[in-house]
């Protein structure tokens, strides 16, 4: 059984069910939650260590975002997380194409991959401690290790499952191989190369957060994790909502992204 | 002979790998002959450490994993089919959902120290959405029709989730248990790694620090080959749980 046949690869990482038409309710749930998270710790209902007051996390966000501090350790964060997963991208988009259309690296890297898709890939950060060092070159070799194995399945698969009447179209019509590959091919695989990207993201986030915890330096997960040991609750939750803020913009810019590319297709009227 | 054909690319792999430390291209401190990892395993297998970490690390993932897809299960299908339950849970599912999951390990190392309950919380949170949201997403797709066909044959509320939504929407529920399955390791191994006393993720870690780099090799890779077992185990059970469906 090839494990790399339709529906193997998971499906989109849609960002859950839209707001609706219960907006108001909804962001007043939140608010809501909000004031009742304050009043809490206000009252003395949660221990200010557990659940330190979310207006003294905010002034504590307000500090450090005017001591640039915050934007030190987001940049740093968000330039590992992206670097490694467009390199990831650079290398998997081409492999995958090259094995849904050749023999040979079908033949040679199918296994390989297949078998190092399921892989828990951060077990292998202490390997690359030991090869690359606690630097950047090592977080961000780390992202594209594992960012690499979505990229590439997807590819693979949405490369391999392209419809054969628009191919046969194509060339009676007389369109030369070279050129089916970007009139014909890669438009028609893009939406599942772009739900493999979607897929990888959001690893790589993760990923990067948890190098950086384990290598230390700054960074938001290295900052979190000194704030964890010095016992600096504050400090842990105000990391926790920067990475959730970062988290948000990048796979809503992934979002845009494909809804952009994607205006042709018939997933863009819904 | 196929099977063979198939894998040869795997042997190729490790023959390489083989070669490269036999002849000394790569140092054998950064890279360990396969042999050398091998009776390194067999030395942590035999001295129980690497059965005794297995156990903790595997027991903690069930724990928050398990937890995780029956409440996702119940959450999601509530969501679709209850609009008040909707409106308060989507906003929190919204907000969580983008967040790397590895941020709260710091957060779980206040809330519950350095014991099992830490690492089984933050698996249980890591592995909840995606649960809760391929469930929901299942759920809502389910046709009118088929609800309306089985109200008018009389079914009440409780039958139809049982008997309609809940079968139409375990292709979607599986995938979402999938997700949730690779995210329990990843979680597990990364918690470990930060805040542990025991565990696969902590014996990595103690092995890399005292410089047993092919020990240290030997428990990873039996980490990653745990995690392609499981996923392949997971893959034949859903396939069988989905044998009535059309293959389209």
């Amino acid at each position: 059984m090839s494990a790399l046949e339709a529906g193997h690869v998971r499906p989109a990482a849609r960002s859950g069910p839209r707001f609706g038409t219960g907006l108001l309710v909804q962001t007043g749930v939140l608010l809501a939650l909000f004031a009742l998270w304050e009043a809490s710790t206000r009252l003395g209902l949660a221990h200010p260590f557990l659940l330190p007051p979310l207006s003294d996390v905010l002034v504590r966000l307000y500090q450090d975002a005017i001591g640039g501090a915050v934007f030190v350790d987001l940049g740093l964060t968000l330039y590992r997380a992206l670097t490694g997963f467009l390199i990831a991208a650079a290398l998997g988009i081409p492999l995958g194409i090259l094995m849904a259309r050749t023999k040979f690296f079908g033949w040679f890297f199918e296994p390989l991959i297949s078998i190092g898709f399921p892989m828990p890939k951060v077990a292998f950060v202490p390997i690359f401690i030991l090869w690359f060092d606690i630097y950047d070159t090592s977080k961000i070799i780390m992202v594209v290790f594992s960012c690499f194995f979505p990229i590439v399945m997807a590819t693979h698969a949405g490369t391999k499952n392209v419809d054969k009447w628009p191919l046969w179209s194509a060339r009676a019509l007389g369109t030369k191989e070279s050129r089916l590959l970007w009139e014909v091919i890669l438009p028609l695989a893009s939406p599942q190369i772009l739900t493999g990207l979607q897929i990888a993201l959001p690893v790589g986030m993760i990923t990067t957060v948890v190098t950086e915890m384990l290598m230390g330096g700054r960074g938001v997960g290295g900052a979190m994790i000194q704030a964890g040991r010095f016992a600096d609750s504050v400090g842990v939750f105000a990391g926790i909502i920067e990475i959730a803020l970062l988290g948000m913009l990048v796979i809503r810019g992934l979002e845009l992204i494909r809804a952009r590319l994607l205006i042709w297709h018939p997933e863009a009227r819904h | 002979m196929q099977l063979v054909i198939r894998y040869l690319p795997v042997a190729i792999f490790f023959l390489v790998w083989e070669i490269v430390t036999v002849t000394g291209l790569v140092s054998r401190q950064l890279l360990p002959g396969l042999e050398v990892i091998f009776s390194a395993f067999v030395g942590l297998v035999a001295s129980g450490e690497f059965l005794f970490s297995a156990y903790k690390s595997l027991t903690r993932a069930a724990a928050g994993l398990g937890a995780a897809i029956v409440l996702g299960i119940l959450i999601g299908l509530f969501m679709a089919t209850n609009r008040i339950f909707l409106w308060l849970i989507n906003p929190i599912v919204r907000i969580f959902y983008p967040m790397p999951k590895s941020a709260l390990i710091p957060l779980v190392m206040i809330w519950f120290g350095l014991g099992d309950s830490s690492k089984v919380f933050l698996i249980f949170l890591g592995c909840l959405l995606p649960v809760i949201i391929s469930t929901y997403n299942g759920a809502r797709g389910v046709g009118q029709v088929l609800l309306w066909s089985a109200s008018s044959l009389g079914a009440s509320r409780f039958e139809i989730l049982r008997e309609v939504i809940l079968p139409a929407a375990l292709p979607d529920i599986l995938a979402g248990c999938r997700t949730a399955l690779a995210f329990s390791f990843i979680l597990m191994v990364s918690s470990e790694f930060v805040i542990a006393k025991d565990g696969l993720g902590f014996l990595i870690g103690t092995l890399g620090d005292g410089g047993n780099y092919p020990a240290m090799f030997a428990v990873i890779l039996a980490v990653a080959g745990i995690g392609f077992a499981a996923d392949r185990l997971y893959a034949a059970f859903a396939a069988s749980r989905l044998h009535w469906k059309e293959q389209s």
